[in-house]
């Protein structure tokens, strides 16, 4: 078993392929579509959740990269740059998934990649910047 | 048994004097009660760090040849520009200061990259900034164009000088609209999504002296990473507001005005910040020491988080009109257990000061005092106090027709 989280940029001029359909019919996973932004004719880019066998994974990862379809771990995204974080906390109550949270008993702010979808609205909420994504 | 500030500066010199943080005396006084507390104890030491808008830093740039009059001109540090209005080699930055470049809310919520605070951050780190102004050009001053990079060890004097800083109190942030609204609070979430207050809540200088009974003009403090001295008190400084059953305010009250030299101070207590929607602006840490004269002095320092309080301000509607809805008190504790109740709804709770840096400049400024390098002050002039009516008041407009 396999569950992880990936970032999948998709060419400009693929619109005809039922990605996900394939991936759940074909590989047997599981497909979390945690955000998405697909439009004809722009590149596209897809925060997905996918749970499955291990050698089921791999090929679908195969497939996916045969499509032109680049594929990141979402780990990778959302960086918390903890030298420039004051621990105040102003992005606690706007992450939406809890990846960033403050510990009760020091009031210092901890950053769960592992929960992070890599939604972005951490970004403007960090007065100090501290809070990076990359693509 | 009182104690004076000479004594106790006595004592700091033999290496002698009992300094401990708010966090340490209030476990002091759980154990031993206020009166031993006050006896042992001779200084307490507060801290706070969070985002002070009316912040800012003058400098003296020293005069190229040929001389230049900025005052009654043009200059900009980093395209920030700065004012001019003063004599030929002086300028002052405030913190909230944007280029004319920036887009603004324009392009709503703006950014609000880079402003006053980050120019006077980037200096105090040591980096080169570009300086260019444009003047008019005198008999005696005659040059009308300087462009140049400018660093804080270039200029003859760099001051940090806050107008209003270290608030006695804040205010917690709601929102009851129906949209996110970006504030100086930060985002906030329509329809009570989330709760923000600013205040170091037990660590915050100014709730530990509510009369101030010790801090006034003159206190010697730290400021920045640096050593600093109340001014004055601060702007909006309001003796006029409800307290609890121990005389602290439950709502903003009491500010203070803080100076010192910024060539002493360092980017990790001075940083620029940057509110989605709302501006740019500067962080600030600062400690002020309490020195325990009396048990009075001691009981006050030593409340904890349960025991100070402040009120919740709807910032979707009430706070933008000037109207003063009161939607409840809620104690630091609850603040900092990570969601409060508003109308019967749990809110999740955030602070925009950072309570893990104000511990750490309660500790800072301990060592300092223990190690003999920082003395106490008396304070030359008094702030007014509670029962001094001194009041902040809204504008009453007259039109000009």
């Amino acid at each position: 078993m396999i569950s992880k989280r990936i970032v999948l940029h998709f060419p400009r001029d693929l619109v005809s392929e039922p990605t996900i359909s394939r991936l759940v019919k074909k590989y047997d996973l599981e497909c979390n579509i945690l955000r998405a932004n697909i439009t004809p004719r722009q590149v596209g880019i897809m925060v997905l959740g996918l749970k499955g066998g291990n050698k089921q994974y791999k090929d679908a990862i195969v497939y996916l990269k045969s499509l032109n379809i680049t594929v990141q771990p979402l780990s990778q995204d959302v960086t918390w740059n903890e030298d420039l974080c004051t621990d105040c906390g102003a992005c606690v109550t706007i992450c939406p998934t809890e990846a960033l949270t403050k510990d009760p008993n020091t009031q210092k702010v901890r950053f769960d990649k592992d929960a992070c979808i890599g939604c972005e609205l951490c970004i403007p909420a960090c007065p100090m910047g501290a809070m990076e994504v990359h693509f | 048994m009182s104690k004076t500030i000479a004594e106790i500066n006595d004592k700091i010199k033999k290496g002698k004097a009992v300094v401990v943080t708010v966090e340490e005396l209030i476990g002091l006084v759980e154990e031993k009660g206020v009166s031993k507390s006050a006896q042992t104890v001779d200084v307490v030491t507060t801290g706070t760090m969070g985002p002070m808008c009316s912040s800012g830093a003058y400098f003296n740039i020293g005069q190229p040849k040929p001389k230049i009059k900025l005052g009654g001109g043009k200059a900009y540090l980093n395209d920030i520009p700065v004012y001019t209005g003063l004599a030929a080699g002086d300028f002052f930055i405030g913190a909230g200061a944007l280029p004319d470049s920036d887009p603004r809310n324009k392009i709503y919520p703006g950014k609000f990259a880079y402003g006053g605070g980050h120019a006077i951050e980037d200096l105090v780190a040591g980096q080169d900034l570009r300086f260019t102004a444009t003047a008019y050009g005198t008999d005696c001053y005659p040059r009308k164009e300087l462009s140049t990079w400018l660093s804080i060890r270039d200029m003859n004097e760099a001051v940090l000088f806050n107008p209003r800083n270290i608030y006695q109190n804040y205010n917690v942030a709601v929102n009851l609209s129906d949209r996110v609204i970006y504030t100086y609070m930060g985002i906030l979430k329509p329809n009570l999504g989330n709760a923000n207050y600013c205040s170091a809540g037990q660590l915050s200088p100014l709730l530990k002296d509510p009369g101030f009974l010790t801090i006034g003009i003159g206190t010697r403090v730290f400021l920045g990473g640096g050593v600093g001295y109340i001014a004055w008190w601060g702007t909006q400084h309001n003796t006029s507001v409800k307290t609890n059953r121990n005389g602290v305010p439950t709502a903003p009250a009491g500010t203070a005005a803080l100076i010192g030299d910024l060539k002493q101070m360092s980017p990790e207590w001075l940083k620029g910040a940057s509110f989605t929607g709302y501006g740019a602006t500067m962080v600030v840490g600062v400690g002020v020491p309490i020195p325990i004269l009396n048990e009075e002095i001691c009981r006050h320092a030593a409340l904890p988080d349960e025991k100070l309080s402040t009120r919740i301000v709807d910032y979707g509607r009430d706070y933008p009109q000037g109207r003063m809805r009161d939607l409840g008190t809620v104690n630091y504790a609850q603040l900092k257990s990570g969601t409060i109740r508003v109308r019967d709804k749990q809110v999740p709770t955030a602070s925009l000061s950072s309570y893990p840096r104000a511990i750490k400049i309660a500790s800072i400024l301990k060592s300092w005092i223990e190690e003999g390098r920082f003395f106490l002050t008396e304070r030359v002039g008094e702030f007014p106090g509670p029962g001094s009516g001194y009041s902040y008041h809204p504008l009453k407009e007259r039109p000009i027709t």
